[in-house]
């Protein structure tokens, strides 16, 4: 799926991420940690093509980022659904349309999959606020609605990044309990988190690895988790 | 494209690409107005290289086939040289005819300069001759020599020392009248591009998040595009509409302003105005997406 191989990846300042190499197989599920600022957000974006590695090379389903056109990196993103630790939305229109977007996006006929969308909204729980504005919502309906928006084209690989970073503990253990869904329907997650509680809890639930950024290192944490 | 699928595209239109982006209501009446006020311009330059198009090309052609000979002489040789030059430009190649003017008309042209109640009768007035040209003209040196001989008091006035410079300013006036229609073209491209722009930033959050989901350039610059066109459209059909009316509503021009000919279309003419909503709907979509693209392209 996504394949990164002696992946370095700098700013102007410095070196942030060197020497990664990782497969994300199908039908898999990670947790990245790593204290704030150790790149576990660049490292994501490494993953859906939002930046390109200085050097090494990341390839998304086969393909060499870097070779990429900005339509195939546009097309692969309707493959991978994106959950960002601030969810963005199109404030003027309203969450059930926000969550469509991607339908919308990719020209399918949304009229077609509106029962779809309705199952979708109902099993995040969206269902009372389908007609609400972005911000209108709480932190955790904005993280399930991106959470929403992310699989509706029903991608094979979902990236989440903090997606329990503004919600409170059951909140979170709800969004977990999605993404665990979704891994049994056989998509491959990747979740980037410090919160050591919820990797535990979802331990217990799902055959879940965990890797660490340090020292701009990719590591496979041990089993003391 | 062909231009169905763009009049389809831009007409039909994709409501959802449309609704992506947030409207906004101050900018876009900017645009309509700026649109409006370029297309009212435009109606004026073009009725000004109409006019001077057609001015030029009327003096082109009268002018060039009709020359004078002005007699001058004794009262009592008058009516003789008369004859004797009528005679000579019977006899020249390239004159279709010759005419001397009677008296009557004679002083029907210097009326207005002299007033009816001057007595002209008693004035020396030097005897006009009016000759028509073939196409092909004749050959003024010669015609002037055989005049030497046979009429030594005709004067040949073949019109080109005047001619040449009205019809020359009168060319000048078209290319100026031409060149600021291009310059007006330009500068809408210029103001669509920065309106463009502007909008582009402004949504830089919308652009982001559908890049996110997977939308491609096309289908985000397609938003912005269609809206800019039809913006532009709507603007210059109300800027053409005032301009056409104020050219209705220029004072006719009168007989005896006919030299001046008339700021405005005639006849087929009418139809070139019209061309400028097209015209301009086209200008703006090549700057929107010309703009789009820059944009989009700098991002990741």
């Amino acid at each position: 799926m996504i394949e990164l191989e002696n992946l370095a990846y700098s700013y102007g300042g410095g070196e942030l991420l060197s020497d990664v190499s990782l497969k994300l197989a199908p039908g898999s599920f990670h947790f990245l940690t790593g204290p704030s600022g150790s790149g576990k957000t660049t490292f994501l974006k490494l993953c859906y093509g939002a930046l390109v590695p200085t050097a090494g090379h990341a390839r998304i389903f086969g393909k060499d980022v870097r070779e990429m056109t900005r339509d195939e990196i546009a097309l692969a993103r309707r493959r991978i659904g994106v959950v960002h630790q601030d969810c963005q939305f199109l404030d003027h229109l309203p969450i059930s349309e926000n969550v469509a977007l991607p339908l919308t996006v990719a020209g399918r006929d949304v009229q077609a999959e509106s029962q779809n969308l309705a199952d979708l909204l109902g099993w995040c729980g969206l269902t009372p606020r389908a007609g609400a504005l972005p911000p209108q919502l709480s932190g955790g309906e904005r993280q399930r609605a991106a959470l929403a928006r992310a699989v509706i084209l029903s991608p094979d690989v979902i990236l989440a990044d903090e997606p329990t970073g503004n919600v409170d503990w059951e909140m979170s253990q709800r969004l977990l309990h999605l993404l665990v869904e979704l891994n049994r329907m056989g998509k491959t997650v990747m979740i980037a988190s410090h919160d050591l509680g919820l990797i535990r809890a979802a331990k217990q639930q799902v055959q879940a690895r965990v890797l660490r950024i340090s020292g701009r290192r990719l590591q496979l944490a041990g089993a003391d988790l | 494209m062909t231009v169905r699928s763009f009049a389809r595209e831009m007409l039909s239109g994709d409501a959802s690409a449309d609704r992506v982006v947030p409207p906004s209501g101050f900018t876009a009446h900017l645009t309509l107005f700026a649109a409006g006020v370029m297309t009212f311009l435009a109606v004026f330059a073009l009725a000004l290289s109409l006019a001077t198009g057609r001015l030029a090309e009327r003096w082109g052609e009268d002018l060039a086939h009709a020359s004078t000979l002005r007699i001058s002489a004794p009262a009592d040789q008058l009516g003789a040289q008369t004859e004797a030059a009528l005679r000579v430009l019977e006899t020249t190649e390239g004159v279709a005819s010759a005419r001397a003017l009677t008296a009557a008309e004679q002083q029907a042209l210097l009326a207005p300069w002299f007033g009816p109640d001057v007595p002209l009768e008693g004035l020396p007035v030097p005897q006009l001759i009016e000759v028509v040209e073939t196409d092909d003209g004749f050959d003024a040196a010669g015609l002037r020599l055989r005049l030497a001989t046979e009429a030594p008091g005709a004067v040949l006035d073949d019109h080109t020392r005047w001619r040449r410079p009205l019809v020359a300013a009168a060319t000048r006036l078209k290319t100026l009248g031409l060149l600021s229609i291009l310059l007006i073209g330009g500068a809408t491209a210029a103001m669509i591009t920065l309106a463009a722009n502007a909008a582009l930033s402004a949504n830089a959050q919308v652009i982001e998040v559908l890049r996110l989901v997977g939308a491609q350039d096309r289908y985000i610059a397609r938003a912005f595009v269609r809206r800019f066109t039809l913006r532009t459209f709507s603007g210059a059909v109300v800027g053409l509409a005032f301009g056409v009316v104020a050219i209705l509503f220029l004072p006719a021009a009168q007989d005896q302003a006919g030299f001046l000919t008339g700021l405005g279309f005639q006849g087929a003419q009418w139809l070139w105005p019209l061309l400028i909503p097209p015209v301009a709907a086209a200008v703006a979509y090549a700057a929107t997406q010309r703009a789009a693209l820059r944009v989009l392209g700098a991002l990741t």
